[in-house]
């Protein structure tokens, strides 16, 4: 191994890249926005949207009740809801979101409710449908205070208290530091994004150094020089693990400023003015997630080095590379799906060890035996796609394909 | 020095099954003389060329150069050898005298030198007008020069040619052909491959005629003329090639 040779080739790649606009945007721009503009940006269009729904005075239909005149007369002086006539095809109007809901009083409900049966009033509404939910919510809310109304009525009747229906409370308390409530909430995608962004980072430098140089022809000018194998190979591998590290930082440091800026905001205050749910990342969780995140770029830069240099043409490398980005996503997905938890057989299966240990560094748990497995075994792994790229680098068929 | 004993190369083609590249090719090409290896398109003109530049190892023999071992000291081998042909690009987002410098860096040179040689470089092939613009910039003339200045850097002793004047326009190809012959001037031993008879007749010592992977005859075009009766250099590459063309195509 020759360091200085490898600098020579580490830096030349190093000044192409910088004037690549191609890899600085999935380096570099893609990483330090996709955050803010997912997060911040989703947040704040979901915060506004779901307020204006909350906002709105759904309007409302009763079907029936012409005999129950209490129900209908209570529902209609709610300030909450805009009644309008019946007409018959209430099904339509919902749907065409010209009324938010619907509710149907059986007939002779009053007489029913007085007779001690339980008949059954239905409430319509779309569902998937938000401000419809939401007008369906309030209608419900009013049929049910409707309903205690007539318990109480009934108690008081047989002079009983309130409280025999409901001899205790019960309520349930968080053990759990807000900051590992947040954690938990978001641990796993922060896992997966940083997996993801150290992919995509170095996807595009890699087919560039390998495929890219076959196209351009430049890679039987750099095989004339004095410069082995080896180090040329190190050289270009260690621009790729730049990327894909440089890709890693700032998508980490966009996360966590998203987050502060998110945890601050109005934006995740609850009703009553609390915050609802901690975001904010600790410099020593972002730090460990970069850490179990080194190994992991090692491998993408080797494997992606590997496969590009298959290609004879940029293209055919993206074609090649497509199929390895869903090897990356399904595990990384995987691992944020609720009731996925880290034991000693996953812990070996690539990308996903990382990502479940990245979601447990975010809550503030640290299983240092795992920690220590996961690092390993993926450090192996990136070992062996090292030496599996030096190796295809000196296959004169894979370099010389026709 | 260049010189191949029983060179051979062998591809392996799943549809062909082995194929001979190069077979059993054994010359020698003495500093200060311009060794033209004459063939057609497919004859392994540049399979020859890649083997002594090391970019491809022989399957069977070797060749050694400047003393050295393509086999055993291939980085050796480089650092004597300047190889130039139309495959060998340039970075396109490098300016002309970062790919020289890189070349010259990747050869061992040290900063000082380094300056120096690229300065003398520039000057003499009348390249500081573009020395800072970007090769995706440069005419093909432009492109030409700085190919040239990458393979002089390290000052090596061997030059190879490997079509190197090919879809090039007639001022550009003469800028490559008059820098060959100063190549010669100046001592080195230089290796040409092309199918261009005029190219042969103007610049080459000793010609060798290769097809189908074999070197069929070889030396200096006056002794050539002698050998097969013939004035003109595309007469006798007929006549020796036709042979083994129907067999190939057979």
């Amino acid at each position: 191994m020759n360091v200085s040779a490898i600098s020579v080739v580490y830096r030349k790649e190093l000044t192409e890249w910088m004037r690549d606009r191609r890899t600085l945007i999935s380096t570099v721009l893609v990483p330090l926005l996709a955050f803010p503009l997912l997060m911040v940006g989703i947040t704040a269009l979901a915060t506004v949207m779901i307020g204006k729904a909350e906002k709105e005075v759904p309007k409302v239909m009763i079907l029936g009740g012409e005999d129950s005149p209490k129900l209908v007369g209570d529902l209609k002086r709610l300030d909450t809801l805009a009644v309008v006539p019946y007409a018959g095809d209430w099904r339509d109007q919902i749907s065409n979101k010209q009324i938010r809901a619907a509710v149907e009083i059986p007939k002779g409900f009053q007489v029913a409710l007085a007779e001690g049966a339980t008949p059954t009033v239905h409430v319509y509404f779309y569902e998937g449908e938000i401000k419809s939910s939401f007008g369906a919510n309030h209608l419900q809310k009013a049929v049910e205070e409707y309903r205690n109304t007539v318990v109480k009525d009934r108690l008081a009747v047989k002079n009983l208290p309130a409280s025999v229906l409901k001899p205790f409370e019960i309520k349930q308390e968080n053990v759990a530091p807000p900051e590992k409530v947040g954690g938990a909430s978001i641990g796993g995608f922060i896992g997966y994004a940083v997996i993801l962004l150290c992919l995509t980072g170095a996807m595009y430098p890699a087919i560039d150094l390998t495929a890219g140089e076959k196209e351009r022809g430049t890679i039987e000018t750099v095989l004339s020089s004095p410069i082995s194998r080896f180090d040329l190979v190190f050289g270009k591998f260690l621009l790729v693990f730049s990327a894909s590290l440089v890709s890693a930082i700032l998508s980490v440091t966009s996360m966590g400023t998203s987050f502060a800026i998110l945890g601050h905001s109005h934006l995740m205050q609850n009703s009553s003015g609390q915050q609802s749910l901690n975001l904010q990342l600790g410099p020593i969780s972002v730090v460990a997630v970069f850490f179990m995140a080194l190994p992991l770029a090692v491998l993408f830069s080797a494997v992606l080095m590997t496969i590009s240099l298959f290609a004879k043409t940029y293209k055919e490398a993206q074609s090649y590379l497509t199929p390895l980005t869903f090897l990356v996503v399904i595990p990384a997905v995987a691992s944020v799906m609720p009731g996925v938890e880290l034991t000693p057989k996953l812990a070996l299966i690539p990308v996903l060890n990382t990502s479940l240990v990245c979601k447990e560094i975010i809550t503030g748990t640290y299983h240092w035996n795992s920690i220590i497995l996961i690092f390993t075994s993926t450090c192996i792994y990136a070992g062996a796609a090292i030496f599996l790229a030096v190796k295809m680098f000196q296959r004169e068929d894979v370099l010389f394909r026709s | 020095m260049i010189e191949t004993r029983g060179l051979t190369k062998v591809f392996q083609d799943k549809k062909r099954g082995a194929i001979r590249a190069v077979d059993n090719v054994s010359f020698v090409c003495q500093p200060g003389q311009i060794y033209g290896l004459l063939g057609a398109n497919g004859a392994g003109k540049t399979t020859t060329l890649r083997m002594l530049a090391t970019i491809l190892e022989p399957t069977d023999g070797t060749a050694v150069i400047c003393g050295h071992d393509v086999i055993d000291a291939p980085e050796k081998v480089r650092a004597n050898v300047g190889f130039l042909s139309t495959a060998t690009a340039l970075y396109p987002r490098l300016t002309s005298q970062e790919m020289v410098e890189y070349f010259g860096r990747l050869n061992g040179l040290d900063e000082t030198t380094l300056k120096k040689r690229v300065d003398e470089i520039f000057n003499r092939l009348d390249m500081n007008s573009f020395r800072d613009r970007r090769c995706d910039k440069l005419s093909t003339g432009m492109k030409q020069k700085t190919s040239i200045a990458r393979t002089l850097i390290h000052d090596p002793q061997v030059m190879i040619f490997d079509e190197p004047t090919i879809g090039l326009d007639i001022m550009t190809a003469r800028t490559i052909v008059d820098f060959i012959r100063e190549c010669r001037q100046r001592g080195k031993t230089v290796i040409f491959s092309t199918h261009v008879m005029s190219e042969v007749e103007k610049l080459c010592d000793v010609i060798g005629i290769i097809q189908s992977g074999k070197l069929l005859a070889e030396g200096s075009l006056a002794e050539l003329r002698v050998r097969y009766r013939q004035n003109d250099l595309e007469e006798i590459f007929v006549q020796v090639v036709a042979p083994y063309q129907n067999n190939s195509e057979a």
